[in-house]
């Protein structure tokens, strides 16, 4: 509780990891000596493969999981000085499975967290409706449908819209479009890119999909093995000749003799 | 027939009120011992050798036995209803348990894992997840419980606790079939009828439909 926030103070970051490593009880070590930061309005991609640590980086942040060594910051404190459940309630949290309620309705599934925060009921009405319009479903149509009532697509719409709304300062997503079809994922995708943008959230996103990371990263985190390997942007990181970047643009290049990379 | 009825009508009547009410109390205090025991068990996995091995036992003494290991305790030896329920109950635990257990750990680990990302507390994730998703296991655990409770009350007669099993021993002692059968007869329409509303009720409850 020493110095709480310093913040807001220009380019302030968000989220920071100060050498953050973690293992578990037994043994294993999943993150080692992790730093980086992310910034207000900035999406960050956690590049890797599984087992690389990315989900365990994220889990780090909304304090599922707390640093074995080093700290993680939010807005300037330590995640252990938070209270774990208003840390979470500040962060949204998208998971691949969405994990949506499955004996929910949208509608109650969309409003969970405002009215467990005790939100007027008009308010929230009002809130779940404009959130389902942004995620792009039609209110009129999905407000009563159950998840198992969806498709996978709009099932992680639905989680999108859940996890903002309470209008978190700060957004983590974990594979949001791994269960995705090819072409709903690169629909979901340029609608997501328009979002970011209006939202102006402080992003952090797990994939170990090159596309993904390029198309939606203001920057990529590339993570092997618990470790941290290089920071890029989208451009460094095409430009790149370290070999494990270079193994995952060969993933995008192997499509090239096709005449169509995937990018763009 | 006719002339039976009209002779031991209200006797059968009264003896299957006795019955629901051993019953019915048996489920009340066994779902209200039982839901929670299995909670625990799905919670900690430690404790969950010691409670699950304790009800398999109780439910492997044979009824009679039971009833006579009760009678000495001090309290409970008092009143015959009293030692009837107290050993029903400890029939009708495990099946509940064990049921509430297996509702709550096949909720979904995506499910949880998201509820507690957005910030639910342990308590807000039991009541408004794992508990409602259950809904149907537990009922299922109840259902049998509730059947087979109700044919072990019969025994309650034993001890004097009243209920069907009064036509069922007497008969027996005189050698009527007919007195048998008008304690067996209402004791499995009971069961048919609670397995018919309790599987309803599964059915209605069910969070997924």
């Amino acid at each position: 509780m020493s110095e709480p926030s310093a913040a807001l103070s220009g380019q302030e970051a968000v989220i920071e990891f100060r050498n953050a490593g973690y293992r578990l009880p037994d043994g294993p070590r999943l993150l080692n000596n992790v730093s980086f930061t992310v910034s207000r309005g900035e999406t960050l991609v956690l590049l890797g493969r599984s087992g690389a640590g990315k989900t365990t980086a994220l889990r780090l942040i909304n304090r599922l999981a707390d640093p074995s060594d080093g700290e993680v910051l939010v807005e300037g404190r330590r995640t252990l000085d938070w209270d774990p459940i208003r840390l979470r309630r500040h962060i949204g949290y998208v998971i691949q499975e969405t994990g949506l309620f499955p004996h929910y309705t949208v509608e109650r599934n969309v409003a969970l967290l405002p009215r467990l925060e005790r939100w007027p009921e008009l308010q929230i009405r009002a809130r779940v409706t404009a959130l389902l319009s942004l995620v792009g479903l039609d209110p009129g149509i999905f407000l009563k449908r159950y998840p198992h009532e969806l498709s996978g697509g709009q099932r992680q719409r639905v989680g999108l819209a859940r996890a903002l709304a309470s209008d978190p300062p700060i957004l983590l997503m974990d594979e949001p479009f791994g269960a995705l079809d090819p072409l709903t994922r690169s629909d979901i995708r340029v609608e997501f890119q328009a979002l970011q943008r209006r939202l102006g959230k402080a992003i952090v996103l797990v994939t170990h999909d090159t596309g993904d990371a390029l198309l939606l990263g203001g920057r990529v985190a590339l993570m092997e093995a618990g470790e941290l390997k290089g920071l890029y942007s989208p451009q460094e990181f095409l430009r790149s000749s370290e070999p494990v970047a270079a193994a995952y643009l060969g993933q995008l290049r192997a499509l090239e003799p096709f005449g169509k990379g995937e990018q763009r | 027939m006719n002339q039976f009825l009209s002779q031991h009508g209200n006797e059968i009547l009264e003896a299957t009120l006795e019955h629901v009410w051993l019953v019915g109390a048996t489920m009340l205090l066994a779902v209200v011992i039982g839901v929670p025991l299995g909670m625990v068990v799905a919670r900690k996995p430690w404790l969950s050798k010691p409670i699950l091995g304790s009800a398999n036992i109780a439910e492997t003494i044979p009824s009679l036995a039971l009833l006579g290991f009760l009678l000495p305790i001090p309290w409970l030896g008092d009143r015959a209803d009293r030692l009837t329920i107290t050993a029903l109950t400890l029939y009708a635990l495990l099946p509940i348990i064990r049921n509430t257990a297996a509702g709550i750990g096949g909720v979904d680990p995506a499910v949880r894992e998201a509820a507690r990302g957005m910030g639910l507390t342990t308590r807000q994730i039991l009541f408004q997840v794992e508990l409602p998703l259950s809904v149907s296991t537990i009922l299922a655990g109840v259902r049998v419980a509730t059947v087979l409770t109700i044919g072990i009350a019969t025994i309650a007669a034993a001890v004097g606790a009243g209920g069907l099993g009064e036509f069922i021993f007497r008969g027996l002692a005189m050698v009527n079939n007919r007195l048998i059968l008008a304690g067996a007869i209402p004791a499995a329409l009971l069961a048919l009828g609670a397995d018919f509303l309790l599987g309803l009720m599964e059915h209605l409850l069910r969070p997924v439909r």
